[in-house]
């Protein structure tokens, strides 16, 4: 039986650790940007999210490419979990990007920034997993087809930032940019401490949640074990295999 | 190879006879023109939003298309019957995929001159040439995508709904580089040729999605 | 490159701070919401197997203790 509890308790204190350091960084150590001043702080919560969402959009789809290798229900769970993660990672994204926007440009929203309005295409068309998953019925093919779907947006997301990004005029200036594009070195330490804090929360949650299914699972399996197949409710909106 | 040739046939003799979505599609087309003659209170409209607008209408009466395309098969028992064929099961996504490509051209000579007639500005002729590769291009995207989006959708409970909010998505890299192609041509003192930058792009996803389309598709037929 | 260096970790406390404030505040929100939704689930399974465990036992005293093992009393 797998279980996903084992090294999860170093990973969150990593997690700790790593994010608590990153927040120091950013509010004591990195230096004020000279374009944007404090609001430039934003981003080094906002690109991290952002990264990790869409890494952990791909490492849905390579999951489900194991899954359909395998037939193995459990890696669908695997691949099910981590889009669903990176889809609360990318709201996150999203709306701390629009923050970000609002408090430099003074819009909510602002369609000259590809790679914002790429992240909103992506997000919308993850956005559809969910609904598309629960509404079929037999889990099976419910599990086969989110796999099928899961790899046809993972290959999706390369394509739509090249294409957002060329159909972006180059008149327009960029909204969220650095001071000239380069990071200093302060800022590039912060920006990596952040990234792999969130990296690390990323991989806690993901394993956290895991934990939870996998033990609700077995739970399920043992009272189908011990009282019998009508003891145990169908479930709803789930995609563990038993 | 010939069992997509069969289903191919069979898919447009049905269409012969039932005349049940192009007429369809088509209808919907110039409503929608007429409906954007009002919504932008324009008699005439030319290069980019001329573009748009012949993008978007086409796109939405593709959709009504693609969620008709698997409804015969599903309903009447035509996935099982394929699948007890002896035959490569990806010769399915061939011949839907080439039927909704036809739907499409039959389509648009019907629309683009429609079109033309009823809001486009600027003369047809010297554009028509670049329009039809940009179109051709765009057609296989809608095609490809289509398929694959119907299929996955006719299995669910929400068929209608699930086929576009899945298929918009994914489609949205091919809109923009159709609409980005056919803007210049369709503009007032336009050039005859189409951007190649766009048309590059339109290839490119053409080609990727059909890859993908091709390692998937057996996932979504087996039982 | 002119890059003003923040001595002393003194928050600004005009406009731009408070769009600073709210995004990270919504980074926090998300994780809490979270652990709330988890906190939950796992209240439920405890449920789930306390309810087993019962029926197990009055399962084992109906089979008047022909079970091979004895159950252990749940930690408190």
């Amino acid at each position: 039986m797998t279980t996903y509890g084992r090294g999860l308790r170093g990973l969150a204190l990593a997690t700790v650790a790593t994010i608590t350091a990153a927040l120091a960084l950013v509010f004591f150590y990195a230096p004020l940007d000279a374009d944007q001043g404090f609001i430039q702080k934003i981003f080094y919560i906002h690109v991290p999210l952002a990264i990790v969402s869409l890494c952990g959009f791909v490492l849905g789809a390579l999951l489900a490419i194991g899954h359909l290798r395998t037939g193995d229900r459990r890696w669908d769970m695997r691949s099910y979990v981590a889009i669903h993660m990176a889809l609360i990672f990318s709201i996150g994204g999203l709306i701390t990007g629009s923050i970000w926007a609002k408090a430099s440009w003074g819009h909510w929203w602002v369609w000259n920034e590809p790679t914002l309005v790429s992240y909103l295409i992506v997000v919308l068309m993850f956005a559809t997993y969910q609904p598309l998953r629960f509404s079929i019925e037999d889990p099976e093919r419910q599990a086969r087809y989110a796999s099928v779907f899961a790899i046809v947006a993972g290959a999706f997301v390369p394509l739509n930032f090249i294409a957002v990004r060329l159909a972006q005029g180059f008149v327009h200036p960029r909204v969220l940019t650095l001071a000239g594009g380069h990071l200093p070195g302060s800022m590039r330490v912060t920006f990596l401490v952040s990234l792999a804090g969130v990296a690390l929360l990323f991989a806690t949650l993901w394993k956290y949640e895991m934990t939870a299914k996998n033990a609700r699972m077995q739970t399920r399996a043992l009272r189908r074990m011990l009282l019998g197949e009508d003891a145990v409710r169908p479930i709803g909106r789930s995609a563990a295999p038993l | 190879m010939r069992a997509a040739l069969t289903v191919l046939r069979k898919d447009l003799l049905l269409e012969l006879r039932t005349f049940e979505t192009v007429p369809a599609m088509a209808l919907f087309s110039v409503t929608t023109f007429v409906i954007f003659h009002f919504a932008l209170n324009r008699a005439t409209i030319d290069g980019q939003l001329a573009a748009g607008v012949l993008t978007t209408t086409l796109l939405f009466a593709a959709m009504l298309g693609i969620n008709r395309l698997f409804v015969a098969e599903r309903e009447q028992g035509g996935f099982d019957a394929f699948l007890l064929a002896p035959v490569d099961r990806t010769a399915m996504l061939v011949a839907k995929a080439a039927a909704l490509f036809a739907f499409l051209v039959v389509l648009e000579v019907i629309a683009v001159p429609a079109f033309a007639l009823l809001l486009l500005g600027p003369s047809l002729g010297p554009p028509l040439p670049g329009l039809i590769a940009v179109l051709a291009l765009a057609n296989t995207a809608f095609a490809v995508i289509g398929t694959l989006v119907s299929a996955i959708a006719v299995h669910t409970r929400a068929r209608d709904l699930i086929g576009p909010i899945i298929g918009l998505p994914l489609l949205i890299p091919a809109l923009i580089a159709t609409a980005r192609a056919a803007g210049p041509l369709l503009a007032a003192h336009g050039s005859g040729s189409p951007p190649a930058k766009w048309i590059a792009i339109l290839a490119l996803y053409d080609l990727v999605f059909a890859l993908v389309a091709y390692a998937v598709f057996d996932f979504l037929l087996e039982e | 490159m002119t890059l003003i260096l923040a001595a002393a970790p003194a928050l600004p406390l005009h406009a731009a701070g408070k769009y600073v404030a709210g995004a990270y505040i919504v980074f926090v929100a998300i994780i809490l919401v979270y652990v709330a939704i988890m906190a939950t689930r796992l209240a439920r399974n405890e449920r789930d197997i306390a309810e087993l465990m019962r029926d197990l036992k009055a399962r084992d005293q109906a089979g008047a203790g022909s079970a091979a093992t004895r159950e252990r009393e749940p930690v408190g």
